[in-house]
């Protein structure tokens, strides 16, 4: 993976405000006990080397299946673990082990369950003036009022503050999280599947509130979410994660439309769509379960479930890189499989030498050059005509 | 009641005794499931469509009742069976399948064992032949490696072989029909389109016709040809899946799809429903939509709101909305955007 951190951060362009390389994260699992006997800890590598640079003001997504290691990526980021290799970098300087105070402020985050991430015995009034003072944000004569100003930032009344999280609907819990988040002035906001937990009217609020406040503020915004659909909404880069890797990184229309790698393809694939029909029992789009991290298979990752996996990739880890530009791509030959290649037409309109978004959209696999077409996955193409038909 | 409907649910009310006062969860849902169809009930949470689908199948917590209605399984009215002769239906007739199969599934006891149970119940098979019919399940709903997988227990399978197990035993009995509450909606994208691709396909080869509850609007459009949309313990539009979704004629269901961010089409920003889900225990006058809607008008907070046959639909569409010409303008004006 190292190698391919040199080369990606050599072609993104501005120095980026947040960067991993190579960041790894794993946790001891089983008894200590009999690790000692064993003489190793059994360690299940949820972040696995890891690559990714967020630009100032950027809206970046980290999605992929359960157990594809997002959440222990942005807990990481966030300095809320600790990762076992790698660095952090934040805005050109080396983030250390243990974060200081003033730098655990630049980067927040949101959770997924707003009835579990709030303290239910504490005012938003309270939790808010506890921040404050901690941090030093704001002269002790400011903080009231600057506790309801950040409230109406997150769309609530100054009369809030004196509520506790029960008082409120979902939602509204949400938007409290937010505000806590924002209360310390953070570069980067991580929001972990803010609005996962919530009811479908509801979401749409907080989805409109984030990319309004990543306007108003300009902040930078990573948003881990399995819902594509969201993704493509709010983000202008996507990074797919499979079992502890980032396997491909685009710009969000590019990934859309043209995905290099296969798992990628068959995650677009797997969307449930509201225009189509209905499924007709053929094959889905991924087969079988993903593999336990505690057993990542050899080679490349996804080659277990990977429709046009070949003998190279139970050989060769493949890197994250642009197909064709670091000649990490190929062809698969003749024995490729299936109707899966098969799209006429796009291949060479993509990946092609010096492409100036070439460098922008990298995947880790040995085939990804042959992998392109169009994003609607296998046999769902020809539907795709009716969507302008939408409401 | 027509040969050609398998379930056919009348007037349906449920109330819930609660601190708060009696909560009407489901007030007056009627519709008719043909008989190899597939309805989806979709609405946000506190809707009543879980209710809805416990009240079918009898499963109500302890302090709800049916008090009034129907609920004809084949003719036969459930609601006034006693519970030992609703159980005796309950696997040949009909069938389950829950959102979190590891709460529906006995932790102790065997996969192949719960699969079998059903059969030897109520099909009277011997335990061989119930444990050789539950093989073959497993082999229908593609669990590798049968055989050994049959001794093993529901904690060493994953969320998605879980539900693959879950649909197992739903399927033992030969059921006319399945009920679903949300049997995806705990699984990752990937395992959802696996089990939704063998749900459908599996109906479809033996004829069992589906009620799926879920929130997610996308999936009743795989699944389903009918649907219908609660809110507040009613109906509120019924009709075919496309025709609704892509040309709603009542301002929740527009809502709902103008919320949801879509895959195919991503719009400038996001049309939230503003305000929030009425109270059951005291639910607004006349249409329980009127304080949410952007078309109000006077008579919607005075007059009842039933499910009217839309004039002109096909494929039995109605709508509980008296202005729903307004709902159709928005639709057209919402289309006429670049």
């Amino acid at each position: 993976m190292t190698a391919a951190a040199n080369d990606t951060t050599a072609v993104v362009p501005a120095e980026p405000l947040l960067s991993a390389r190579d960041v790894s994260v794993s946790f001891p699992v089983g008894s200590r006990v009999a690790a000692r006997f064993r003489g190793e800890e059994r360690l299940l590598r949820a972040v696995d080397g890891v690559d990714l640079q967020m630009r100032r003001g950027e809206a970046l997504a980290l999605v992929g299946e359960s157990g594809s290691g997002k959440s222990t990526l942005a807990l990481a980021l966030a300095g809320l673990l600790r990762t076992d290799g790698g660095e952090i970098r934040f805005d050109g300087r080396v983030l250390p082990a243990s974060r200081s105070r003033a730098d655990r402020r630049r980067i927040q985050m949101v959770f997924q369950d707003p009835y579990s991430s709030l303290n239910p015995r504490m005012t938003v009034g309270g939790m808010l003036r506890e921040l404050l003072r901690v941090h030093h944000v704001v002269p002790a004569n400011r903080v009231a009022e600057f506790s309801a100003e950040l409230l109406a930032l997150v769309g609530l009344g100054e009369a809030d503050l004196s509520a506790y999280p029960r008082q409120f609907s979902g939602g509204q819990r949400q938007r409290v999280a937010i505000a806590r988040a924002l209360a310390l002035r953070p570069d980067v906001l991580v929001a972990d599947e803010p609005v996962s937990a919530l009811d479908v009217s509801v979401q749409a609020t907080i989805l409109n509130l984030l990319s309004n406040l990543r306007n108003d503020l300009g902040l930078t915004l990573l948003l881990i979410s399995h819902n594509l659909a969201v993704v493509r909404h709010l983000c202008d880069r996507v990074a797919v994660m499979y079992l502890g890797r980032i396997v491909e990184v685009a710009p969000t229309e590019e990934i859309f439309s043209t995905p290099r790698h296969p798992y990628t393809r068959g995650l677009l694939a797997a969307i449930p769509r509201m225009t189509e029909g209905a499924v007709d029992g053929s094959a889905p789009a991924i087969a079988g379960d993903p593999p336990s991290p505690l057993r990542i298979p050899a080679g490349c990752r996804f080659r277990t479930r990977c429709p046009i996996a070949q003998p190279r990739c139970e050989q060769e880890d493949p890197v994250l890189a642009a197909p064709g530009l670091h000649g990490s791509a190929d062809s698969p030959g003749s024995s490729g499989s299936s109707g899966f290649l098969s799209s006429p037409g796009s291949v060479g309109s993509f990946g092609s030498f010096g492409s100036p978004d070439g460098a922008e959209h990298l995947a880790a696999c040995h085939f990804a050059f042959s992998v392109v077409g169009d994003g609607a996955g296998p046999g769902r193409s020809e539907k795709r005509s009716e969507n302008e038909h939408n409401a | 009641m027509s040969a050609e409907t398998i379930l056919e649910v009348r007037d349906l009310h449920v109330r819930i005794a609660s601190r708060r006062g009696i909560v009407r969860a489901v007030d007056g849902v009627s519709f008719d499931v043909p008989r190899g169809g597939a309805l989806g009930l979709v609405g946000e949470s506190g809707s009543g469509k879980s209710m809805t689908l416990r009240a079918i199948l009898g499963v109500l917590p302890a302090e709800a009742r049916v008090t009034s209605g129907q609920v004809l399984l084949d003719g036969v009215d459930l609601v006034q069976l006693r519970g030992s002769d609703v159980n005796r239906l309950r696997g040949p007739k009909m069938a389950m399948i829950f959102q979190e199969p590891m709460s529906a599934l006995n932790p102790v006891m065997r996969v192949g064992q719960q699969i079998a149970e059903g059969p030897q119940v109520h099909l009277g098979l011997s335990r061989a032949r119930a444990a050789e019919r539950a093989l073959d399940l497993m082999r229908r709903v593609g669990i590798p490696d049968p055989e050994r997988r049959f001794r093993a227990y529901p904690h060493e399978f994953s969320g998605g072989m879980r539900q693959r197990v879950m649909i197992a035993i739903a399927l033992s009995c030969d059921p006319e029909i399945i009920l679903c509450d949300e049997p995806t909606t705990a699984l990752d994208v990937t395992i959802q389109d696996q089990i939704l691709r063998l749900l459908t396909r599996l109906c479809h080869e033996s004829g069992v016709s589906l009620v799926f509850v879920t929130h997610d609007l996308p999936v009743v459009a795989q699944v389903c040809r009918d649907i219908a949309v609660m809110y507040g313990g009613q109906l509120v539009e019924t009709g075919e899946v496309r025709e609704v979704l892509l040309d709603p004629r009542h301002p929740y269901t527009l809502g709902l799809v103008r919320s949801a961010p879509d895959f195919e089409y991503v719009r400038e920003s996001l049309v939230p429903i503003p305000g929030s889900p009425p109270s059951l225990v005291s639910p607004p006058s006349g249409c329980r939509f009127h304080p949410r809607c952007a078309f109000v008008e006077d008579d919607c907070r005075t007059s009842e709101t039933p499910l009217r046959p839309l004039p002109g639909g096909s494929g039995g569409r109605s709508t509980a909305c008296l202005h729903y010409e307004r709902t159709l303008e928005a639709v057209e004006a919402d289309r006429a955007r670049p």
